[in-house]
């Protein structure tokens, strides 16, 4: 075991081999890059924590003078940027680098060299965008920046430009994994996987990537044209020039409500990669979660004004796009359902990475819901600019993306590493996250209701505003332990978890038919025929072999 | 369905980056048409814009789609001389369109046609300048695959790469198609 | 049943995090219950105060109602799931199902009809916000940056930060604004619409109470986007004249020695380059009307309550009350500072 591994690279920067930096700094190997995404995606999450926490500190009374308000703009903003760009997009295309490969049997991405490029570019515009903090110019126009109030007079110099820039540079690195996972899925399939034998979790990563590509370019757009105005004095968001500050949101939501997607599907993906192998059975209804991904992606991108019902679009425009946003919720119940139905006559293991699909599902469901409601336009005229809809956002986000996120650490980490995380550490993690989650976000919901508007740094001490407030920071507090826990748990088991064999969950699909860590081809030894949707399930119980049952 | 795996990756690449960059015109074209008319003061498009010197460098850059079109049937034959020479045609007729592009943005300034001037300058400029960047990238490209010809590396083989780039140019020149029509003919009706 | 008696029953001792549950229950209610109670809080948009705010909070109560149908129902199944399918060790490996058709077309069409009800419950409300209203009061909202200012254009008055309205009349309010986009936002009395430069939005206000109902801006708009609050006071038909012609008055001319001082340090220190005090030569438009400042129920747009100690704090140092305001400050001497004051706290 110990002379196979010193053959295969280190997952792991390791400093004591020599050159190590240096390999890591070049390397284009697609597990290398998967991992320095996943990295990088944990220190900015751990960054946009912190922020998370100030807010919260700040909030937790009423007239509290933790953070002056121009700093607690500036947080609110980075903290939302953060935790989309900077976490979440990385966490997840960092996971598709690693595992699309492998889970379609393939040696590498399409495009290696271009997924070299695309992390330094998301690594370099994390650290632009906090760059910004030491230049005196971090963005304080909230995390999608209406004009006209990213533009001159009413922002100074260099704020809107960090924004904007750091967005466009991450874009563009984006772009191109978009393209390089979409590639490698059409081109580098092994033998036998038809694209309807893809894992559910690469066929995900696909169609999140294709509407990434396409949902960005608005937004692009948008942002080049509030540089134009702010540098070359135009006039695009100028009323009084013809020119109008709603366009801003067309273009941006155009992008803005296709990228939460982008974010949930790879996060669905996960969920029904990991709730079949802890349930002993295949993804129930698998080519209707398939088509149901196809229908939310594009579903999409026909409802963004569902973020605009308060801007005066009239009731025909608002009657439209209100219906369309309550129709994505038919594709997001059939899956829940299918999950669900995955485990009914299962022989469910609670391992920590089925504890937090269980989260995931219970928790998710809720967000789901609270976003039938703002699809309703009168109740939305309510909710809309509330901590009602943080409180949705956030349930959808953290208790939906970020509880499968960790599902897939815990679910995956023994491949990568070689070495299991812990389960009693993982618990803890798991029932603390759950507990300080709902404190802290289900509270929002009653602040909204209660007439709190999101983005004020202090509020006045109305009856209920400063108890549910208060509750909610305490909630923060005990993610901030869970999420210390978390750390301490991959780092000690990085050095001291159990050894985990190829397969040590009993999974079904070709990540599991390789050494952990897999060598640096991926595959050693030849792959198991491919002739279903669990190729190594029907290698290891030929029995019950999928292919026995299809009938598709 | 095609048969993917068997697909020229470099095509495959280059194609699917295509639909997004359509996507990033479609949404500046839409905002043209939105604002078109709409400025509240200064010139109009009819009063300023010169449609047959845009047409005539329109021909050029449609020109040298037929011409990467012929160096890419060369290099399918492996005749490596005669696309390097259809190559070297295609980029002069590029670099004549960006020219010509430059010299008219030149008089228009001239003129305090300007991105800040009115509204229309503002769309103008925007959308001729990107898509002026997007000819740029591919003559860069164009000049890329030129040097690999000029060194005789440019064969048959890695026809799949040449493709992607002769894919993407076709791209540019097709938005062009588009640009012209909805800016200078517009402005005949 | 036998686990509902094991977590209900008494006899777990003080270490028993059961115990914790009534109080923690009765904690939330009684916040909740706070939020329905006292006036002059922005209110439980579950308690409307008018017709507006009536249709949404109706439509709201279905919709909670349902919502927690569908809640139950998902948690029971996972309930279930979680109790009855725990892996036993030595059992055999669970039946391979791939999928069912007819489970998956109802669980596509129940949504579908759930959905379909919710969209026509909604219809008459969007269209219904739509409609002219007779016999309505219209005000015109300006937003700006960071206080409201208000225009009765049928009766020539021009005030800020504080908005009357008669009760029981709907109030069609046209929203605008000098800089960013702002949204105007009072829970009780109705959602929230944005001002948005460069066009004109439409919104009804309508109370059924006399009350204060306080609600304040909802789109950020910058670094006191916080203090940008605003209070609608709702009164009988008669009290709203009376106001209204009291507003429509030009300002009273100073009375005491240290207010007509004041004038004269308003007048030295060019603060109608700003401030409208009608019936002077006060013009200035990019801050609040101060004609009857002194009738208002507070300062700095909701941020301090309008006393004489919190006026010459404020004319003092605006930025130690609302760090960002625009109000520049002056570092007027102390009897300045008094003598301004006294005089602003005259315009009644």
């Amino acid at each position: 075991m110990a002379t196979a591994e010193r053959e295969y690279i280190s997952p792991v920067p390791r400093a004591s081999s020599p050159g190590w930096l240096l390999t890591w700094m070049t390397t284009v190997d697609h597990k290398q890059i998967g991992i320095m995404y996943l990295i990088t995606g944990l220190v900015f999450f751990a960054i946009g924590g912190l922020e998370a926490l100030l807010i919260r500190l700040q909030l937790a009374t009423s007239g509290a003078t933790v953070l002056a308000p121009d700093v607690y703009n500036e947080l609110v903003t980075v903290h939302g940027m953060t935790m989309l760009f900077w976490v979440g997009m990385p966490i997840l295309f960092g996971f598709a680098n690693y595992l699309v490969p492998l889970m379609i049997g393939a040696h590498d991405m399409a495009f290696p060299r271009l997924n070299a490029m695309s992390y330094w570019l998301l690594l370099f515009s994390g650290l632009l965008l906090y760059f910004s903090f030491l230049a005196g110019a971090a963005p304080d126009i909230g995390w999608y920046g209406y004009a006209p109030l990213t533009l001159a007079p009413y922002t100074g110099a260099g704020r809107t430009e960090f924004w904007l820039l750091a967005l466009a540079v991450s874009a563009i690195g984006t772009i191109a994994t978009g393209v390089n996972i979409t590639a490698t899925v059409l081109t580098q399939r092994a033998p036998g996987m038809t694209l309807g034998r893809v894992p559910m979790f690469a066929w995900m990563s696909v169609i999140a990537s294709l509407l990434f590509i396409w949902a960005v370019p608005p937004f692009t757009a948008a942002a080049a044209m509030v540089y134009i105005d702010r540098t070359l004095g135009a006039h695009f968001y100028d009323a009084a020039a013809g020119g109008d500050p709603i366009i801003y949101q067309h273009l941006f939501w155009a992008f803005g409500h296709p990228e939460v997607y982008v974010l949930a599907l790879p996060a669905f993906g996960i969920i029904s990669e990991v709730i079949p192998v802890f349930s002993r059975k295949p993804l129930f209804g698998a080519p209707f979660v398939a088509a149901a991904s196809i229908g939310i992606a594009g579903l999409s991108m026909m409802v963004w004004a569902h973020h605009m019902f308060t801007v005066g679009l009239g009731p025909l425009a608002n009657t439209f796009f209100g219906v369309m946003s309550m129709l994505i919720a038919i594709p997001t119940g059939i899956k829940i359902f299918n999950w669900l139905a995955t485990m009914w006559g299962g022989a469910l293991r609670f391992t920590t990475a089925m504890l937090f699909c269980l989260g995931f599902l219970g928790t998710f469901v809720i967000g789901g819901i609270t976003g039938v409601h703002v699809a309703v336009v009168p109740m939305d005229w309510q909710i809309s600019d509330s901590y009602y809809l943080v409180a949705h956002f956030h349930y959808t986000l953290f208790g939906g993306v970020m509880m499968a996120i960790f599902a897939g650490v815990y679910y995956w980490f023994p491949k990568i590493t070689g070495r299991f995380l812990d389960e009693r550490l993982g618990k803890w993690h798991f029932w603390l996250t759950l507990i300080g989650f709902h404190l802290t976000f289900f509270s929002q919901h009653v602040l909204g209701m209660l007439g709190m508007p999101r983005r004020i740094y202090t509020y006045p001490p109305y009856a209920g505003w400063p108890e549910w407030n208060l509750a909610s920071t305490i909630g923060a507090a005990i993610l901030g332990v869970a999420m210390v826990i978390f750390v301490w748990n991959i780092l000690v088991s990085l050095r001291h978890g159990a050894v985990a064999g190829p397969d040590p969950w009993d999974g079904f699909t070709l990540e599991w038919a390789t050494s952990s860590p897999p060598p640096p081809e991926n595959f050693a030894a030849p792959l198991p025929p491919v002739r279903s949707r669990r190729p190594l399930w029907d290698a290891k119980y030929p029995e019950l072999a999928d292919w026995r049952a299809d009938h598709a | 369905m095609p048969d993917w795996r068997r697909a020229d990756t470099n095509l495959v690449g280059v194609g699917i980056f295509i639909t997004s960059e359509a996507v990033f015109f479609i949404a500046l074209i839409i905002v043209y048409v939105v604002y078109h008319g709409r400025a509240t003061s200064g010139p109009s498009p009819r009063e300023v814009l010169d449609v047959p010197y845009a047409a005539v460098i329109t021909v050029l850059l449609l020109a040298s789609s037929f011409t990467i079109t012929r160096a890419g049937a060369r290099l399918g034959r492996d005749d490596r001389r005669g696309a390097l020479l259809w190559l070297f045609a295609t980029i002069a007729l590029g670099a004549a369109f960006l020219l010509g592009q430059g010299n008219e943005y030149r008089h228009l300034v001239a003129e305090n046609v300007t991105p800040a001037r009115n509204l229309f300058g503002t769309t103008f400029y925007t959308l001729t300048g990107f898509h002026g960047l997007h000819v740029l990238v591919g003559l860069v490209a164009l000049l890329i695959a030129a040097g690999v010809g000029v060194k005789g590396r440019l064969t048959a083989r890695g026809h799949g790469g040449f493709e992607a780039v002769a894919l993407y140019w076709h791209f540019v020149d097709g938005v062009w198609v588009v640009v012209f029509s909805v800016i200078y003919l517009w402005t005949l009706l | 049943m036998k686990a509902a008696n094991r977590i209900f029953s008494r006899q777990h001792g003080w270490r028993s995090w059961r115990r914790w549950v009534p109080p923690l229950l009765a904690l939330a209610a009684d916040a909740l219950a706070a939020g329905l109670a006292r006036a002059q809080d922005p209110g439980f948009t579950l308690n409307p105060a008018g017709p507006p705010a009536h249709a949404i909070s109706n439509l709201f109560n279905i919709v909670l109602l349902m919502s927690l149908a569908v809640l139950l129902l998902v948690w029971g199944l996972l309930a279930y799931c979680i109790w009855r399918f725990r892996a036993r060790p030595g059992a055999a490996i669970p039946r391979q199902v791939q999928g069912n058709m007819r489970l998956e077309i109802g669980w596509t069409l129940a949504p579908v009809v759930v959905l379909a009800v919710l969209a026509v419950l909604e219809l008459p409300t969007i269209f219904g916000a739509a409609a002219a209203q007779p016999n309505a009061l219209t005000v015109v909202a300006t937003g700006n940056r960071f206080w409201w200012g208000f225009e009765y254009p049928d009766q020539g008055v021009v005030t800020a930060n504080e908005l009357h309205i008669p009760v029981g009349v709907p109030v069609r309010v046209q929203l605008r604004s000098a800089d960013v986009i702002h949204a105007l936002w009072i829970p009780r009395l109705n959602g929230k619409t944005d001002m948005v430069p460069g066009q004109t939005n439409e919104m009804w206000l309508q109370a059924s109470t006399p009350d204060v109902y306080v609600g304040q801006c909802s789109e950020l708009c910058g670094i006191q986007h916080a203090g940008m609050l605003l209070r609608v006071i709702a009164e009988p038909q008669d009290q709203f004249n009376a106001w209204l012609a009291r507003e429509a008055a030009p300002a009273a001319a100073p009375t005491s020695d240290p207010a007509r001082q004041g004038q004269q340090v308003f007048q030295t220190n060019a603060c109608g380059d700003c401030h409208t005090v009608k019936g002077t030569a006060a013009a200035g438009t990019a801050g609040p009307d101060l004609t009857h400042v002194a009738s208002r129920q507070t300062l700095a747009s909701g941020v301090i309550p309008n006393t004489p100690e919190q006026l010459r704090r404020w004319l003092d140092n605006p930025q130690v009350v609302k760090p960002g305001a625009f109000m520049p400050t002056f570092r007027l001497s102390d009897t300045d500072l008094a003598a301004l004051t006294a005089y602003l706290d005259e315009l009644r």
